[in-house]
């Protein structure tokens, strides 16, 4: 298991490699660049502008001296942002993004893998297709759409939760959750259902049983595990999607958030900052990816045979 | 079930693990807080190296230039100069500081400190775009593109510690309106020296701890994407009148938010209202809805180097087949004015000439005279715009009534905002939507953008008496009458050439807490922060 | 022919022959596919359908609710609504159609090979996943719009391409579990080429989790739609989709509910026949549940 988890790790550094290399010279043939505003700017003060950011090198140059301040861990200073560096920003930006990803993931998972379960359980009854339903229509309610509607309704409708704010006020994490969280949960529970019909329709479940074990032994002991693979190896790039797609929600909710200046970096042409947050988030993804698939694993015995593991 | 009930409990419960308030709106009024929307997180607070609207508003908290405007009329007021003298050829202004200026760490205001700040402006090294509100000043263009790099030939001069001098190339009759611009604002020399080189973009002066500024508020906290905190500065000169204890910028980037926000009382005052809610508020709460006339121009440019296009008679038949009246009743809810001029009318008491009207008829006629009878013939035309609510549903109208008016067919882009500028610049379009706001009050700010080779004329336009006109004749002018009438001329030339169509005249659109007072509406959507206060409602 | 080939050949009928009846008795996956088709040829008949052009604006009449004239009401440039839907559903199904197939089958494959093939050869595959995961999607859609210019080809295969990622860690996932049991081994000491297993064996045996996916993603590809077009990649007004109609609708939720609901209707009639459907599809094509 060690030996894989080094690997995976090993593995991770020519993907960094080539998703910066890929990466900073795709924002660069990008058309516009951080300086091009609608009110000309005189050339002179151009020309400047590109000398302070080192832009009128050339190109290789530029991507070597990125390349060097980053094994630094400097991801140098922020276009848009003067006096600010992209270390800064993303230091700033990720703790509620994490905070509001976890949370999201949290509802996710407890929510989808209940209803999905009991779906499984009690398959073409109304306790599947009520949950099932609630699920699809989950997946058809996009984030831009779910979360005006729940602060319509619960924030100043019902005037139960506040209608936007990360940390000021009581309660106003509890709606960009839900809303980032939906999406996902519909998934894990579409996913758990089939994962778990699947499984429960196997010998060594009705051998379980066959047995007399208890029924939520046969459950929770023996048909979850096995039922919730899917789920797993959804989690990984689920977890790196919340992360980074969470910029709706942000905006909505008014989270500060590294969703938010990452969008913001890519519409201003940003270029440290897009590139910052590429790696940062590529490194959450690599990591995550490993994490669902050492889950994965340790869920299925047949492969972690093949791992090594006893 | 009950293990994920208790799950789904504790989640909620960690969520809501949060301290409990009041609505910021009360709270604030009680206490003498501003809650403002502003739109974006601002690039920074640094005068010289920032240029959007949402930075301008805090800068105007922040820091004060010579001279002031009022609020109401926009005429210049005392600011760090309590007075002045304008010499009779209006080419010298002498300004006396008043001795009680103070930096908000108590330090006295100089005149050298503004002969200071403006060198560092004008540092081409430092790359401040808005350099070019300086270049009345003599010599100012030629210093600040590096072809003089002797400062003393530029013509600010210190006469002593509260006297300073400024020397124009040639009459402004906008000067004073400049004076109150961020580029024309103190920096503090000692503070900036202390983080870095004057010309260091990346300094960490103006971070909450490190910043002094001169204005009625100072900064105290900016918390990134969650809002920039001013509090009332005690060594500002007249803080008595100032009235507010303190200011708060929000970022709010979704205008949709931003008006739940304030509906639920987290803000006193937005930066916007999307279209949509504005019949709304105008039925219902219309003492908190502010619409007006704002100094800026919307028009749709024309790319005159296209065939088709290239011919003024079908520029001006796509300008008099718009049923502007409509577009803004149907479309706009009816918050803006229409536009049969480039300059609005009005703008420092001018009154453009109005040269077309809305003519299907005569437009259809244009059109067969340039060769395209019922529109046949005349190349395929596309409307670029940057993506954006209003922009889309202003093409969606427009290419229908030049559908019905003129029977020719008219395909719509939408490009994200840099490539637009890009596609611009370039005049890789056909028909592109594009805005000015003014930066002064004066026709100046809406005609010398389209002489040849204009850093803001992407039409491909250019007209050797317009350029004339622009450049030697209208300088040279001494009285208001003169210029006028030389800018009636520059509009003519304009309008019947048309590389551009007049839409309609800009609105500021926001909403408004009853309880804010002292806040008055003006052309140049203008705070005068000091004069804002607070009122319970009665 | 030899006869093994027969014999497969066979096998293969059978078993999708005895899927199609097992599909075509369960009731929900037939009103599903029926509900799919009829919707579909609401959307290619709506010059028919409708009396309106989905461009053909009424200022004076504006925002309308619902009325013996327009059905399902009208827009802020008074267009009629029904109409919007119909012309949106053609871009919409079509987009969901095409950029699904896109992602399935790329993904499926490389999934596939990945699972099955293991060592080096997976962590190349799996590791070029990741990569594709991590670049900054909008950049890329709009370098893709400059280089290629705006096309609806080029749309759909931008939807497809960053869709059919998780289907191949999901295929993969899958793969991997079954690799290892004694009916995959068997076939291999029978001398199957890795190819015949992949397609004959493994696929099949991982369809449930993918048929299941590919509901999930026929969603997720038509609202992303709404979002490339907005980037201005995909479709430009005055034409529509369902995505866009309902990112319009969010706007003014308040004030016009229907432009928000029947276009959101639309979209779930579709997303639910086509769950039944597959549903329906996945129980017919597993040989194991369907016993229960």
């Amino acid at each position: 298991m060690w030996r894989f988890i080094a690997s995976r790790v090993l593995q991770a550094i020519p993907v960094l490699f080539i998703v910066i290399t890929l990466t900073f010279f795709l924002v660069r043939f990008a058309p516009g660049g951080p300086f091009s505003t609608e009110k000309a700017v005189v050339p002179e003060v151009k020309r400047a502008l590109e000398a302070q950011y080192q832009l009128d090198q050339p190109l290789l140059a530029q991507f070597g001296s990125y390349l060097t301040d980053l094994v630094h861990g400097d991801f140098g200073p922020s276009f848009k942002y003067p006096g600010r560096t992209v270390n800064e920003l993303i230091a700033a930006g990720f703790p509620a993004t994490a905070e509001l990803g976890l949370y999201a993931l949290l509802v996710a998972v407890v929510l989808g893998m209940a209803a999905g379960i009991v779906a499984a359980l009690n398959p073409n009854s109304w306790r599947d297709y009520v949950p099932m339903s609630a699920a699809m229509i989950g997946i058809c309610m996009p984030t831009f759409l779910l979360g005006p509607l729940l602060v319509l309704i619960f924030g100043l409708w019902l005037e139960w939760l506040p209608v936007s704010g990360w940390g000021e006020v009581s309660g106003d994490k509890i709606l960009p959750s839900i809303t980032l969280g939906a999406a996902y949960a519909a998934y894990i529970a579409r996913l758990t259902r089939s994962g778990m019909l699947e499984v429960l329709s196997q010998d060594y479940i009705r051998t379980a049983r066959a047995k007399g074990l208890p029924e939520y032994v046969v459950v929770f002991k023996h048909a979850l595990r096995g039922g919730v693979i899917p789920v797993v190896a959804f989690l990984g790039p689920a977890f790196a999607g919340l992360l980074s797609g969470s910029f709706v929600v942000e905006t909505i909710f008014q989270v500060p958030g590294l969703g938010r200046f990452f969008v913001q970096a890519a519409f201003n042409r940003d270029y440290t900052l897009i590139l910052g947050s590429t790696v940062f988030f590529a490194v959450l993804i690599v990591v995550f990816n490993l994490l669902s698939d050492v889950l994965a694993a340790w869920l299925n015995p047949r492969l972690r045979a093949g791992l090594g593991v006893k | 079930m009950t293990v994920f009930r208790a799950l789904l409990v504790i989640t909620l419960s960690v969520m809501t693990a949060c301290s409990g308030g009041e609505r910021r709106v009360e709270q604030g009024t009680r206490d003498g807080i501003l809650h403002f929307g502003n739109g974006t997180e601002p690039q920074g607070v640094d005068p010289h190296t920032t240029t959007g609207v949402p930075e301008h508003h805090i800068e105007q908290a922040l820091f004060e230039g010579l001279v002031g405007k009022d609020p109401e009329t926009l005429a210049p007021v005392p600011g760090v100069a309590d007075r002045w003298e304008i010499s009779a050829d209006g080419r010298v202004y002498r300004f006396h500081l008043r001795e009680n200026a103070r930096w908000s760490n108590g330090e006295a205001i100089t005149a050298e400190d503004f002969r200071w700040s403006w060198w560092r402006g004008l540092q081409p090294a430092l790359g401040n775009e808005y350099a070019y509100m300086l270049y009345p000043i003599r010599n100012a263009e030629a210093y600040a593109t590096g072809k003089l790099t002797d400062f003393s030939q530029v013509g600010v001069r210190v006469i002593d510690l509260h006297t300073l001098e400024i020397e124009l190339t040639a009459p402004t009759p906008y000067f004073m309106q400049l004076l109150d611009h961020e580029s024309m604002f103190p920096v503090p020399r000692k503070v900036i020296e202390k983080f870095g080189t004057p010309v260091d973009r990346f300094s960490q002066w103006t971070r909450p701890g490190n910043m002094v500024s001169n204005g009625p508020f100072r900064l105290t906290e900016w918390k990134l994407y969650k809002y920039v905190r001013l509090e009332k500065n005690p060594y500002y000169w007249d803080a008595a009148n100032v009235k507010l204890n303190g200011i708060v910028f929000y970022p709010t980037e979704n205008t949709i938010t931003e008006e739940r926000l304030f509906r639920s009382q987290q803000l006193h005052v937005t930066s916007s209202i999307p279209l949509d809610k504005i019949p709304v508020y105008r039925t219902s709460r219309s003492d908190e809805l502010r619409v007006d006339p704002y100094l800026g121009s919307y028009y749709y440019m024309i790319n005159v180097k296209r065939p088709g296009l290239n011919d003024a008679r079908v520029r001006r038949a796509l300008a008099m087949a718009i049923d502007r009246d409509s577009l803004i009743k149907n479309v706009l809810d009816g918050v803006n004015f229409p536009a049969y001029s480039m300059t609005p009318p009005g703008t420092a008491g001018y009154q453009p000439p109005i040269l077309f009207k809305f003519d299907p008829e005569g437009a259809r006629k244009l059109l067969a005279d340039a060769g395209y009878p019922g529109g046949k013939g005349l190349p395929k035309i596309e409307i670029l715009y940057n993506t954006n609510e209003a922009h889309r549903k202003i093409a969606v109208a427009l290419q229908q009534m030049w559908k019905t008016n003129l029977n020719i067919d008219v395909t719509m882009l939408n490009q994200e905002w840099k490539v637009y500028l890009d596609s611009r610049n370039s005049l890789d379009y056909s028909v592109a939507r594009a805005a000015w706001i003014g930066d002064y009050v004066d026709p100046d700010t809406f005609l010398n953008m389209w002489i040849t080779g204009g850093g803001n004329n992407d039409t491909g336009w250019s007209s050797a008496e317009y350029d004339d006109l622009i450049l030697h004749k209208i300088p040279a002018m001494h009285t208001q009458e003169e210029r006028f009438a030389g800018f009636t001329r520059a509009e003519t030339i304009l309008m019947q050439e048309m590389p551009i169509i007049p839409i309609y005249i800009y609105s500021t659109k926001y909403l408004i807490h009853p309880s804010v007072k002292g806040m008055p509406t003006n052309l140049l959507d203008y705070y005068a922060f000091k004069h804002i206060h607070l009122e319970p409602e009665t | 022919m030899n006869a093994t080939r027969i014999e497969d050949y066979e096998q293969g009928t059978s078993l999708w022959r005895d899927a199609w009846i097992r599909l075509r008795k369960n009731r929900l996956a037939v009103i599903g596919g029926m509900t799919l088709i009829v919707v579909t040829l609401l959307c290619l008949l709506a010059p028919f359908v409708s009396p309106y052009g989905y461009e053909q604006q009424d200022l004076v009449l504006g925002a309308a609710g619902p009325s013996a004239r327009h059905w399902l009401g009208t827009d802020v440039f008074g267009r009629d609504l029904l109409t919007r839907i119909l012309y949106g559903g053609r871009i919409s199904l079509m987009v969901g159609l095409i950029a699904t197939g896109v992602a399935l089958i790329i993904g499926v494959t490389w999934g596939a090979i990945a699972g099955y093939a293991g060592g080096r050869v997976d962590a190349v595959m799996m590791r070029f996943v990741d990569i594709v995961y991590a670049l900054p999607f909008m950049i890329f859609v709009v370098l893709l719009m400059v280089v290629f210019g705006r096309n609806l080809l080029l749309l759909f295969l931008v939807i497809g391409a960053v869709e059919w990622l998780t289907m191949a860690r999901i295929v993969r996932g899958q793969v991997q579990g079954l690799k290892q049991l004694e009916f995959i081994e068997a076939a291999v000491s029978l001398g199957l080429s890795g190819w015949t297993i992949i397609r004959r064996h493994l696929i099949p045996n991982a369809i449930g989790p993918v048929i299941v996916y590919t509901t999930l993603t026929i969603p997720s590809v038509m609202l992303l739609e709404a979002f490339i077009s907005f980037l201005g990649l995909g479709i430009q007004p005055p034409q529509s989709s369902w995505g866009s109609l309902i990112a319009e609708g969010v706007e003014t939720m308040e004030e016009f509910p229907w432009l928000l609901i029947f276009p959101g209707m639309a979209l779930s009639l579709t997303l639910f026949a086509l769950n039944f459907l597959g549903d329906g599809l996945r129980d017919a094509l597993d040989v194991r549940t369907s016993r229960d």
